[in-house]
């Protein structure tokens, strides 16, 4: 499908004038990655990469395997700072506040920016428990918290399958509702961006298509970010896309950037094009 | 033709040697449990046993009341001393201890691991006896927490290195500090190992007699003061079958029967704990 778009957009596009870009006003951007570079220990696993992405839309990173796109992802929330030996240069702007500097409050930072894993991680309690637990950290009323536990069991469509038995363990749901009771529980500290690093890629055709519902839901009021192998699931879901590649010293660089539709159908770099086409990785 | 024939027979006779090596293994501990169950019975059976402290040598009758609540007491501070201690710093192991500090306790411990048990007596007996110039039941505690410390500390870090990295990563993503992640949800997901290898470490504290020798020294009557000299039941194991009173060689394999039920009861205690708690 994505061949035959691509394919009738480049034939328009021969004949047609290119339309002028039409100034948006209101553009609202979240996340500015400026000119990042990232090493482990002496190799450098991403180089120059930059990225803005838009408040309350979806961004997807694609690219293949060891291009940087987890890399570029687990900086947003500083989740690299647990490798030894890792070290980011360049900014990440989150409302003007440089997510890479020393003086970040990474608590502050991370309830802010939420995450959502490849493979589901619910912690070995209760339901209940697994959304509560943000909240609880952070000091929040015993009923504020029951309500936030089942306003983001509802955000995320647990609710009606999972009401009768929250404080069974969550080890007990399956697949699909482990990866949705980890974004509730991720919701549940209110963050403003959520990243999403492939959290379909363990889950079957119908609970990814579920994950996908969602996040169209949740993009009203979040900012999400989602890494992932599937270009499907980019075409389909994300509204901006950014193709990262290697370079030739196996670091990830961003080849291009811009809505999804013109990456999918429009793509101005030869290498994007090979990509979404199938050509490689 | 000749092919599967081969095969069947090699299959029955690796088969037939995996049976006999677990014979090999098991035929000796299950001699020396009915051996012991044996020889301890009578002993156990006689009237007196659990609720009489011993008689003077010679004086028929007797029980070893003395050295079961010497046991209970003498475990079980040593076990308030090391479990704590010992759990505290497998987290600091498993979760902070990925450097030179790390492996500088870990290789303590591991010779800790190796010492003869002795060599705890002689510590409980040199750092608490000679300066309280004073046997005690607290010296053998003391002695017991330090051969219990480096078995706990190892259990807590290896259950908790099994704890899934996704688990802190969740915890951390959710902006909860180190502190908080490692207290709240590692440690919970790996108390089930945590528990087994306390409990596996007082069974362990709860059979040793070197230790005991010139620490808590053995006391005839029942005594729970714990800065007072104190019977145990390895003790009584010891002294008794060392003298020519058959009333007394029998409460020795007792006391011994009593040794090995106290501590098979701690571990399937310990496993069926780890089996509820991972339902």
């Amino acid at each position: 499908m994505a061949v035959n778009g691509r394919m009738t957009a480049w034939t328009t596009m021969q004949t047609e004038v290119a339309p002028p870009p039409v100034p948006e006003p209101n553009i609202e951007i979240k996340l500015d990655a400026r000119k990042v570079n990232f090493f482990y220990g002496d190799f450098q696993a991403l180089h120059d990469a930059s990225l803005s992405v838009q408040a309350r839309k979806i961004t997807a990173l694609i690219g293949p395997s060891g291009c940087g796109k987890t890399t570029f992802l687990r900086m947003f929330n500083r989740m690299y700072d647990l490798v030894p030996g890792t070290r980011a240069t360049g900014e990440v702007l989150i409302d003007g506040h440089n997510v890479l500097s020393p003086e970040t409050d990474v608590i502050n930072l991370r309830r802010q920016v939420g995450m959502l894993f490849q493979r589901a991680n619910p912690f070995p309690k209760s339901i209940f428990d697994n959304v509560a637990y943000g909240p609880h950290m952070l000091g929040w009323s015993k009923q504020r918290i029951n309500e936030v536990v089942e306003e983001s069991l509802k955000d995320t469509g647990l609710w009606n399958e999972v009401k009768d038995r929250l404080r069974r363990s969550a080890l007990n749901l399956s697949g699909g509702q482990q990866q949705r009771l980890c974004l509730a529980r991720a919701l549940a500290v209110k963050p403003e961006v959520v990243l999403m690093d492939e959290p379909a890629s363990a889950l079957d055709p119908i609970a990814t298509l579920r994950i996908e519902e969602l996040m169209q839901e949740l993009k009203e009021r979040y900012t999400i970010v989602i890494v992932t192998h599937n270009m499907q699931q980019a075409a389909r879901a994300s509204d901006f896309t950014a193709f990262m590649l290697m370079n030739q010293k196996r670091a990830g660089e961003v080849i291009e950037f811009g809505p999804t539709d013109d990456i999918f159908n429009r793509p101005k770099d030869s290498r994007t094009e090979d990509y979404i086409t199938g050509r490689f990785g | 033709m000749s092919l599967p024939f081969v095969r069947i027979l090699l299959d029955r006779v690796v088969g037939a040697l995996v049976v006999l090596c677990v014979m090999v293994a098991a035929i000796p501990v299950l001699v020396l449990f009915l051996f012991v169950i044996i020889k301890g019975l009578p002993g156990i059976l006689t009237p007196g046993f659990f609720t009489q402290s011993p008689h003077p040598q010679g004086v028929p009758g007797g029980g070893v009341l003395n050295a079961i609540i010497g046991t209970l007491e003498i475990v079980g501070i040593g076990s308030l001393l090391a479990v704590p201690v010992g759990v505290l710093i497998g987290i600091f192991l498993s979760e902070y201890g990925r450097n030179q500090v790390g492996d500088t306790v870990r290789f303590i411990s591991d010779v800790l691991t190796g010492l003869p048990s002795i060599a705890f007596g002689i510590f409980g007996y040199s750092v608490v006896v000679l300066t309280t110039h004073h046997f005690s039941a607290l010296s053998a505690s003391i002695a017991l927490a330090v051969l219990m410390l480096p078995v706990i500390l190892r259990a807590t870090e290896t259950a908790l290195l099994l704890v899934p990295n996704a688990l802190r990563e969740a915890g951390l993503a959710l902006g909860a500090p180190r502190w908080r992640v490692t207290l709240e949800i590692v440690v919970p997901a790996a108390l089930g190992g945590i528990v087994t290898g306390a409990l596996l470490a007082m069974a362990r504290a709860a059979g040793e007699t070197a230790p005991l020798l010139f620490t808590a020294f053995g006391n005839d009557i029942v005594q729970t003061n714990p800065l007072q000299p104190m019977g145990a039941l390895a003790l009584t194991v010891f002294r008794n079958a060392l003298v020519p009173y058959p009333n007394l060689q029998d409460q020795a394999w007792a006391a011994a029967l009593l040794l090995v039920i106290l501590v098979a009861a701690t571990n399937i205690l310990a496993r069926v704990y780890v089996r509820r708690i991972q339902r």
